[in-house]
């Protein structure tokens, strides 16, 4: 082992209380995650207990250069599975010295609905299925894809095994154990029907806790990629032509709908879905109108349309879930850069607080 | 003094859970077993072996293998789970994890699953879900921990096997009384054969030409002989970590293609062992970026191709006159010969052609110590009269639920008439 690994890996623990915490955010594009170390006196598990910091949001596009400070809010701890020892990730959000959340900051109005007496009291669930696509580093194309070609086409590789089928699986892997080891209620992977293409569901989890997790999974990633030479792409078309986009499917449930009952609770919630469809779509991610096409598992961007076990449909409900009376449903709607504080706040406003 | 935490013996010192002798196989363990990059293999190859893993370029560390190899233990109880199923193809097969509270002993304490049958061939579009049911379980090589590996069978949200679900029907097999109470045992030789990413070549052969004739590979060692043994090796060690019941491995008669045996197995568990060995030799292939073929005539001309022989025995016949019920249930496959056939692997035909130690698929044909015949009695049984017998027809390919289920019924639940029973014992030599 060389010298740097060594003391990469050195465990503080035996010489100093003190603690690293990297504070992560998110940048002014709504999808570019940034972050810094601080030193801490002593370990920390309340992000009430963790200082405020700021930085400098002129070189993040947050503000301008002679009003450049934007205070950072720490919200959610994690362990960090690249330190570890007692050393945290703090997910934070961003704010204007007066106090304002800046515009790119999505989590204060979602934070402001799940604290809304209604919605608290319906304990909204979710279960997020971020899908992804590796790149190689040197060219935008998929990492395992032959440059200046394709692959065999779709078919062999949704779950894939095999060095002709699934690329890059070490970085999946390391990632499931890095959620777990962090804190992050990581519930699954998968290999995607593109090839080079593969997905984590986190869930469920609950009101904002979802957004949280979701982001720091999101950074979890990117530092994995980071280490592994490979890009991490959230474009929810990569490819053109007959090749699979890349999704952020919501499972979403209330406790009514979880109760006996639930399915006439589900459909009227669906059918509220269906009257702000262009609102929820525009909310949804840049560039999702390239994905929705209507083929490739997706329903027409234009189209707002339900069904039972129905992959080509906006929002899909379950069969267990039919059968039992009471369940969850997919709104299969949201891009693989969907901001999760947005999309899990406005599905609890609009069948939750919305009256149509 | 700082300490340093190494992978490795950090799961030495963690090793604190039940039911583990060996520790598991850790990345850095993996990368001295697998193939090391750009290492040349065989006189003339021009195959480049990657680690599948990606080749970090900070060239200084890797930090990927510390989080692979992460004993999440002391933090959660939580296990990984990964579900693994048989695709449309009937030899594809297919994977995704899930996570567990706490680990598990048997497989009816795991949750049913599903999966979008629409992206394996096996299910529509507008009603995708085939549910996953958990058989057996097995410890993840790869994940190690208390992590592991459940093999599957698919059924309808109706609760019916779909058409590509063998094991069902086998199950029921093995449930008949008649078949449980002669607790039938199954010893499978797999063959495989391994071939270069980029061409569909085999490993270790010059591209564009041939290596020298068959002769020197059979259980050869040497730079120009043997291709690929650490994929070998390092299956059989996870095999044996995973618990799955591998008895023997050698090297093939044709260069890249090697054999390993899985048994004794009893009843439905043969079929169990063999899918997961299966899909734990197809994780390794991808890792050391090599191609697993289980094609049964990987390539034309005087080169062997590969078969999946299955030896079997009843209670009876590993009794005290055990070669007279030997005998009566060749007479039984004897007059089944088509229906095994059929069910023996695609492409079989390409295969048993009566060379290259095979009988043609036309003919049904047995002997002792005979390498050429359909059913193979060893000279062992022959002397001891008792023991088993080797069906050597199914291909490397063939479906181990199927071909054992079918075994088990022709030999002990199926009847021919008197008439044909005497036409085939004449014709086969056989005194039963």
């Amino acid at each position: 082992m060389t010298i740097i690994s060594d003391l990469i890996n050195l465990n503080l623990s035996d010489v100093t209380d003190k603690v690293i915490a990297e504070y992560v955010w998110i940048g002014g594009s709504g999808l570019d995650l940034r972050s810094k170390a601080r030193t801490l006196p002593e370990p920390v598990n309340d992000p009430s207990k963790l200082p405020k910091w700021n930085y400098d949001g002129s070189s993040t596009g947050q503000a301008p250069g002679q009003d450049s400070e934007v205070i950072l809010c720490p919200q959610a701890i994690f362990r960090d599975p690249f330190r570890r020892g007692e050393n945290i990730l703090v997910m934070c959000d961003a704010y204007t010295p007066a106090g304002e959340p800046i515009p790119t900051n999505k989590r204060h109005g979602a934070a402001q609905i799940f604290n809304n007496p209604e919605v608290a009291a319906e304990e909204p669930w979710y279960g997020i299925e971020q899908e992804y696509t590796l790149m190689q580093k040197e060219v935008n194309w998929p990492v395992g894809w032959p440059v200046g070609g394709y692959p065999g086409p779709q078919g062999p590789y949704y779950c894939g095994v095999g060095a002709d089928k699934a690329f890059a699986r070490d970085v999946v892997d390391s990632h499931y154990k890095a959620c777990l080891y962090a804190g992050i209620n990581i519930s699954g992977v998968n290999g995607e029907v593109m090839p080079a293409q593969w997905e984590f569901q986190v869930g469920p989890a609950v009101g904002i806790t979802a957004g949280d997790q979701l982001w720091i999974a999101r950074y979890i990633l990117e530092r994995i990629t980071e280490a592994a030479g490979v890009r991490l792409s959230l474009d929810p078309k990569p490819v053109t032509g007959d090749w699979n986009g890349a999704g952020a499917h919501t499972n979403y449930s209330t406790k009514s709908m979880r109760n006996d009952g639930g399915y006439e609770v589900i459909k009227t919630a669906i059918e509220k879905l269906g009257k702000r469809h262009s609102e929820h779509i525009a909310a949804y991610g840049e560039g999702n109108e390239r994905r929705l096409t209507g083929k490739h598992e997706t329903a027409n961007i234009k189209t707002f349309l339900w069904g039972v076990a129905n992959r080509g449909a906006s929002v899909r409900v379950g069969r267990d879930t039919e059968k039992e009376g009471k369940g969850y449903f997919e709104d299969r709607r949201p891009a693989s850069n969907m901001d999760p504080y947005v999309v899990t706040s406005m599905i609890a406003e609009t069948t939750i607080l919305w009256k149509p | 003094m700082a300490q340093i935490l190494a992978p490795s013996t950090q799961w030495q010192m963690r090793i604190t859970k039940p039911s583990q002798n060996a520790s598991p196989i850790t990345s850095k363990m993996w990368s001295s077993l697998v193939l090391r990059p750009n290492k040349k293999v065989g006189a003339t190859s021009s195959a480049k072996f990657r680690v599948m893993a990606i080749k970090s370029d900070n060239s200084t560390i890797n930090r990927l293998e510390q989080l692979l190899n992460l004993d999440v233990s002391p933090y959660t109880d939580k296990i990984i789970a990964e579900y693994i199923w048989i695709g449309g193809t009937g030899i594809d097969v297919r994977s995704k994890s899930r996570t567990i509270p706490r680990p598990v002993e048997h497989p009816s304490e795991l949750p049913k699953w599903n999966y979008d049958g629409s992206s394996t061939g096996q299910a529509p579009g507008e009603d995708s879900e085939v549910i996953l049911y958990p058989q057996a379980i097995f410890k993840d090589p790869f994940r190690g921990g208390n992590n592991i590996l459940v093999i599957c069978d698919s059924y309808t949200p109706q609760g019916e096997p779909i058409p590509t679900n063998k094991r069902h029907k086998a199950a029921e097999i093995f449930s008949n009384p008649k078949v449980q109470a002669e607790v039938p045992w199954y010893g499978i030789e797999q063959e495989y054969t391994l071939l270069q990413t980029n061409v569909k070549w085999p490993l270790g052969w010059p591209t564009g030409g041939y290596p020298g004739p068959q002769g020197p590979y059979y259980c050869g060692a040497g730079a120009d002989k043997s291709f690929g043994r650490d994929i070998s090796d390092a299956h059989y060690k996870a095999c044996l970590y995973a618990g799955i019941n591998i008895s023997g491995t050698n090297g093939e008669v044709m260069p890249g293609q090697w054999e390993y045996q899985v048994g004794p197995s009893v009843g439905i568990e043969a079929g169990d062992h063999i899918w997961c060995s299966r899909y734990i030799l197809e994780r390794i292939t991808e890792q050391a970026g090599v191609v697993l073929s289980l094609d049964p005539k990987p390539i034309e001309g005087d080169w062997n191709g590969a078969g999946c022989h299955t030896n079997y025995s009843t209670k009876s016949m590993r009794e005290d006159g055990g070669f007279e019920v030997i005998k009566k249930a060749i007479l039984n496959l004897s007059l089944r010969h088509v229906d095994h056939i059929s069910a023996y692997g695609e492409g079989n035909e390409r295969r048993l052609t009566g060379k290259h130690e095979t009988a043609s698929i036309d003919t049904f044909s047995w002997g002792v110590a005979n390498r050429g015949c359909s059913i193979r009695v060893g000279r062992d049984t022959e002397k001891n009269g008792k023991g088993y017998l080797e069906d050597r027809r199914p291909a490397s390919n063939m479906d181990p639920y199927v071909v054992t289920g079918l075994l088990a019924e022709t030999t002990l639940l199926w009847e021919p008439t008197l008439e044909a029973e005497a036409l085939a014992a004449q014709k086969l030599a056989l005194k039963v």
